[in-house]
């Protein structure tokens, strides 16, 4: 029987279908034009497989991508073309890279033959890659599409996710060959699940038995493991209390009475003081980021500390552990439970409460519940959590309006929580937010932003006008580069260097964008217009004039120890 | 900590654009490459890095695992002097002229268990293989008779004190996946 002979684009619409492809987020240009040509075929009709959305800058491709990758589980995809279309798309693989997130970049690239000679819009794209994805390759002929998506895609999503960048020339974007599905699924090189040891395994449980105070550290880690339900198995067995990291927020449903709080440098008053307390430290799918930890040479020094992780290369690079168990969590966090004994730590537990008190008398109940003044950032998180009675998906972007969205938002179920952690990325959360919409269509988004960061990605106001993606915008408007501005206060003596702001109109925008539209300045109207904004199909959005000198506490001061967190600053 | 010469020894599979991976590790930190070897390995289509550095321990386990956490990096492993079969190669290119003056120089070569590889009016080459000191030792001898004209050296190779090739073991747990 003779082999289909099709071209470079045609293998790779395959190949992304083979590898379950549906919605991918792209910006055509010179270099791509074969590949979207084929796309076009494969994007209506009879031969539907793709969704693609046409986003208004690249950077935004790879963060909607992000966004799709995070809520679904899935490989998010995004196409763009070469040059500066590749290298825009490079913070949000750098962002992916940082916070394990799978996706697949696919650039144009200017034909082989032209390689290295500075052709217009060439970049060497696997050159500035490398550094900042698991793989980048460069196709460069079409009978190498399959095997290199197939690749791609199992790197991506295997071990520890990540980001991966094809860059594909043009010539085997048109070029043609016998056409062939090939399935990667293991690679000679690369050991995604390391053996689990079952002497670590042991030693862990022992520990942990005998402990008196233990304390876990929840990271994202229990996310893309999929171990949601053995980690509460684990916790409730021998009633550990547990803190959560940022990305790791939506792992621990936040009503469960074994959860504490967040961890890091905004995060729980308690979760941070008793890391200084507890005896035995286990950190399950987290990379000890400097956020949480403050300084490291102070940092659970009393305590024995497991660490359990996926990624061998994060065993003993900033926190050293006395028992590294090494592998997917989903089945290492099952294999120490059976080892444990039920246990009953009341007394341990019941000594957070403390710290609780404080926080909720001197930082919480005045966030969420002031009485006068203006609106306050707190306040909006915690009447759209009651409203989206934690059923919702928080996206935020970065800075002041990520830090006290992740405070107060509420999550009952798994992968609600988008943010930008490791690389922190002003800009991410609207595209992000796209993203998530088309990765979970069935759920609410709520996409948190400051105005620094809406106006870093403004323009895929666009995308969504076009889409009419139900993204929920709720904007924490405070005329200021807020995080940046606190740390002028605490640290160069209220020296506004820059980061004042004067804001456009954004009712004129919305207008502009016909996205429907609603300003919250009295806390009277608050509950209302938030209830309005998530009774209302499609988009929204939500602008909210709040405090311009709005501090976010608590907070543990750079190069400071956990237990050196302040519930208030003075300066 | 305390800095020593530590050999990392990584094994790769044979594409383009692995040596930078691995050299843009050492970049990231600041650590200075001594000397650097590329070769085929042992095994087919796996090449070998031969890379030395001065720094602590701590540092290289990071580097070490940095490295190998590279797709196409087979496997990384950091070494120190003892636990290795160490050998460097260099070639003298000597004046002829002091040679023949200074039968000091030619005993000299002798001593060091060097090669004469080529001799002729002008200038003299000889070839030693051996360890990082005698190499250098060599040359201090011969700078001092003031007749080298030119001096390269390769970088270090080695092989470890282990029976097999330290992937050997890795290769075959990979390869029983595989007939999984």
């Amino acid at each position: 029987m003779s082999k289909e002979v099709i071209t470079g684009s045609e293998a790779l619409m395959r190949s992304l279908h083979n590898e379950g492809v549906k919605t991918i987020f792209g910006y055509p240009g010179g270099a791509i034009m074969p590949v979207f040509d084929a796309l076009y075929g494969y994007t209506r009709g009879e031969k539907k497989m793709f969704d693609h959305i046409l986003v208004r800058h690249e950077q935004a491709a790879a963060h909607a991508a992000e966004g799709y990758a995070r809520v679904s589980g899935d490989v998010g995809v995004c196409l763009v073309t070469s040059g500066p279309g590749a290298t825009n798309t490079l913070t949000g693989v750098a962002d992916a890279m940082m916070d394990s997130t799978p996706i697949v970049v696919i650039a144009g690239q200017v034909g082989v033959g032209a390689l290295g000679t500075d052709a217009f819009q060439e970049v060497d794209l696997v050159g500035v890659a490398q550094p900042i994805t698991k793989w980048a390759y460069q196709i460069r002929r079409p009978e190498d599409v399959a095997w290199a998506v197939s690749r791609a895609f199992y790197i991506a999503r295997s071990g520890r996710p990540g980001p991966v960048v094809l860059d594909f020339p043009k010539n085997a974007q048109n070029h043609t060959c016998e056409w062939n599905p090939i399935k990667v699924d293991n690679v000679r090189s690369y050991n995604p699940y390391p053996k689990i040891d079952s002497c670590a395994i042991e030693e862990a449980a022992k520990l942990i038995n005998g402990a008196k105070k233990p304390f876990a550290l929840v990271g994202q880690g229990v996310e893309l493991g999929c171990a949601q339900n053995e980690l509460v198995e684990f916790l409730e067995k021998a009633d550990i209390p547990a803190g959560r990291t940022l990305l790791g927020l939506s792992a621990l449903p936040s009503d469960h009475p074994l959860n504490i709080g967040m961890l890091g440098m905004h995060g729980s008053y308690a979760a941070n003081m008793k890391t200084q307390e507890c005896d035995v430290l286990i950190a399950i799918g987290m990379r000890f980021s400097d956020r949480v930890t403050g300084l490291p040479s102070t940092y659970g020094q009393q305590a024995k500390i497991i660490h359990l992780d996926i990624d061998a290369s994060e065993i003993n690079k900033n926190i050293k552990a006395d028992v590294a168990v090494l592998g997917n969590c989903k089945q290492t966090i099952p294999a120490i439970t059976s080892l444990l004994n039920e246990n009953n730590h009341r007394e341990w537990h019941d000594s957070f409460k403390k710290y609780d008190d404080m926080e909720i008398e001197k930082v919480i109940e005045p966030d969420i519940h002031p009485t006068e003044g203006p609106l306050l950032m707190g306040e909006v998180t915690n009447v759209v959590a009651e409203v989206t009675k934690g059923e919702a998906v928080l996206v935020n972007d970065v800075g002041q309006n990520q830090m006290i969205s992740s405070r107060y938002f509420k999550f009952k179920n798994k992968r609600s929580i988008v943010t930008s952690g490791g690389f922190g990325t002003m800009g991410f959360g609207l595209p992000a937010a796209i993203g998530a919409s088309f990765g979970a269509p069935e759920r609410t988004i709520c996409c948190f932003c400051g105005d620094g960061g809406l106006q870093m990605s403004i323009q895929e106001f666009g995308t969504i006008m076009e889409q009419q993606a139900p993204v929920k915008i709720i904007l924490l408007n405070n005329n200021f580069l807020g995080n940046v501005r606190q740390w002028q206060d605490l640290m160069f003596n209220g020296r506004y260097s820059f980061t004042h702001m004067m804001n456009p109109h954004y009712q004129e925008i919305s207008k502009a964008y016909n996205i429907p539209y609603d300003l919250v300045v009295d806390r009277n109207d608050l509950r209302s217009k938030v209830e309005k904004m998530i009774s209302t199909k499609g988009p929204y959005f939500l602008e909210c004039a709040i405090k311009e000198n709005e501090d976010i506490v608590p907070m543990t001061l750079p190069g400071k120890s956990v237990d050196g967190m302040l519930l208030e600053l003075d300066y | 900590m305390e800095k020593k010469l530590y050999t990392l020894l990584v094994y790769s599979e044979n594409i383009a654009g692995i040596l930078n991976q691995i050299t843009a590790v050492f970049t990231r930190r600041q650590v200075n490459i001594e000397s650097l070897n590329v070769s085929a390995s042992s095994i087919l289509n796996v090449h070998k890095y031969t890379i030395t550095a001065w720094s602590d321990e701590e540092q290289i386990n990071k580097i070490t695992k940095a490295i190998e956490k590279k797709i196409d990096v087979v496997k990384a492993d950091y070494y120190t002097d003892e636990q290795l079969f160490i050998h460097e190669v260099a070639l003298f290119k000597i004046s002829t002229p002091v040679l023949l003056d200074n039968p000091e120089v030619s005993r000299t070569i002798r001593r060091h268990d060097a090669r004469m590889m080529e001799v002729n009016h002008t200038y003299s080459t000889v070839l030693l293989a051996g360890l990082t000191e005698d190499i250098a030792d060599l040359f201090n001898k011969l700078n001092n008779f003031k007749c080298i004209l030119q001096y390269t050296r390769c970088g270090r190779i080695a092989v470890t004190r282990s029976f097999d090739e330290p992937i050997s073991d890795f290769l075959h747990e990979q390869d029983s996946k595989d007939n999984d």
